[in-house]
C-alpha cells in the first residue's frame, strides 16, 4: 500500500488542534443523544449521515423538549444552512476535480475543512496538492468525529445526574456563538434571536428556536439596511 | 428526558437531515460555471444565520432552563452562563468555556440551597 503524499500530511498536521477541540463536542453529542433516547446505532448514524456537530446537538436539544419530527429536521437544516456559503466559496477550487471527487468531497465539507482548506488553496495552486490537502484535513475530522461519538455513547450511560452534563450543550453553542458576532449586524441578530427564543420558550412544538432564528435574521438584515 | 418519536421516525429524521445537509454542502459545487457567486442578497442572509441560530439555542438554556424565564439568583445557569460567556469571548476556546461554565455551575450548586 502506498502512503498518501506530503500534501495530505500537511493537512493532517494543520487539523490536529481542531481534532482536539472536536473531542468534547462529539463526546457530549454521543452522551446526550443516548440520554434523549436515541439508540447507539441512531447516534452513530447521525454522526455518519449528518456529520455536523452543531446541527446534531441542536436536533438532540429540541428532541429532548419533545419537539415533533418536522421541527427537529428543520432545526438541523437551518443550523446547517451556512454550508451553502462554504459550497459557493470553495466551488471554484473544486472545478478541476473529477465529477466523482467533487460529489464525494462535498460530503466532507464541514466548517473546519472549509476554513483550513480555503486559506491553503491560495498557496497550493496544483490540483493534486489541493486535493490531497483537503483530504488530509477532512478524513481525520471524519474519523475523529465517529470515534468520539461512540466514546460519548459509552460514557453517557455512566454519568450521574448531579453532574448536569446537559449544560455542556449550551456552553458548546456559546463558544460557537461568540466568534460569529463580528460586527453590529451580527450582534443585533444574535440579541434579537436570543430574546425571541427566550420569550417563545413556551411555544408549542418547540417553535421558539425557529422563530428566534428567523426573526433574529430579519432584524439583523433590517439593521444592516438602516445603517 | 426522552423523545416520544418512534425508532422509524427517528431514522427518517436522521436520514432526511443527512441528505438535506449533503445537498446544502454540494449546492454550488456542481453549479460552478453557471453561477460564479451566491446572490448578494442570499449571502447577506446566510452571513447572519449562524449568529441567529446559535443565540436562539443558547439564550433559552441559560435564561429559561426549566421552560420558564428565570432571572433570579436561584438560576445557577444564568451566572454560570454569563461567566462562561466572558471566557468564550476572551479565549475563543471551547474547552476553557466548558470547564469554567461547568465549574461555576457545580460551585453554585454546592453554595446555593
Amino acid at each position: 500500500m502506498r502512503l498518501p503524499p506530503a500534501d495530505f500530511w500537511a493537512g493532517a498536521r494543520d487539523v490536529v488542534p481542531v481534532l482536539l477541540g472536536n473531542m468534547p463536542f462529539a463526546l457530549v453529542f454521543g452522551a446526550t443523544a443516548v440520554a434523549v433516547g436515541l439508540t447507539t446505532a441512531q447516534t452513530l448514524g447521525s454522526s455518519v449521515f449528518i456529520f455536523g456537530g452543531a446541527a446534531q446537538l441542536a436536533a438532540v436539544q429540541v428532541l429532548d423538549r419533545d419537539a415533533p419530527a418536522v421541527v427537529v429536521l428543520l432545526t438541523a437544516l437551518v443550523v446547517n444552512a451556512r454550508h451553502v456559503m462554504y459550497s459557493a466559496s470553495i466551488a471554484p477550487y473544486f472545478r478541476r476535480f473529477s465529477r466523482r471527487q467533487r460529489w464525494g468531497y462535498a460530503y466532507l465539507l464541514t466548517d473546519p475543512a472549509y476554513a483550513l482548506s480555503i486559506t491553503e488553496f491560495h498557496d497550493r495552486t496544483e490540483t493534486d496538492a489541493r486535493r490531497w490537502y483537503y483530504l488530509g484535513v477532512a478524513v481525520p475530522l471524519w474519523v475523529n468525529w465517529q470515534i468520539w461519538t461512540v466514546a460519548g455513547v459509552l460514557l453517557g450511560a455512566s454519568l450521574p445526574a448531579w453532574l448536569q452534563v446537559d449544560f455542556v450543550v449550551p456552553l458548546i453553542f456559546l463558544s460557537l456563538l461568540v466568534p460569529t458576532i463580528e460586527d453590529r449586524a451580527t450582534g443585533v441578530t444574535a440579541a434579537a434571536a436570543g430574546a425571541i427564543a427566550v420569550v417563545g420558550v413556551g411555544l408549542p412544538y418547540q417553535l421558539g428556536l425557529l422563530a428566534g432564528a428567523l426573526v433574529g435574521t430579519a432584524v439583523g438584515l433590517a439593521s444592516e439596511e438602516a445603517a | 428526558m426522552a423523545t416520544a418519536l418512534s425508532p422509524v421516525v427517528l431514522w427518517a429524521v436522521i436520514l432526511a437531515a443527512g441528505v438535506g445537509t449533503y445537498f446544502l454542502r454540494l449546492s454550488f459545487i456542481p453549479l460552478f460555471g453557471r453561477f460564479e457567486q451566491v446572490p448578494p442578497r442570499v449571502e447577506r442572509v446566510l452571513r447572519l444565520v449562524p449568529a441567529a441560530v446559535l443565540a436562539a439555542l443558547v439564550f433559552p438554556a441559560i435564561f429559561a432552563p426549566d421552560g420558564q424565564v428565570a432571572l433570579s439568583i436561584d438560576n445557577a445557569r444564568l451566572l454560570a452562563g454569563a461567566i462562561a460567556g466572558v471566557v468564550a469571548w476572551r479565549t475563543e476556546n471551547m474547552v476553557a468555556t466548558i470547564v469554567v461554565g461547568m465549574g461555576t455551575l457545580w460551585a453554585l450548586g454546592a453554595v446555593l440551597p
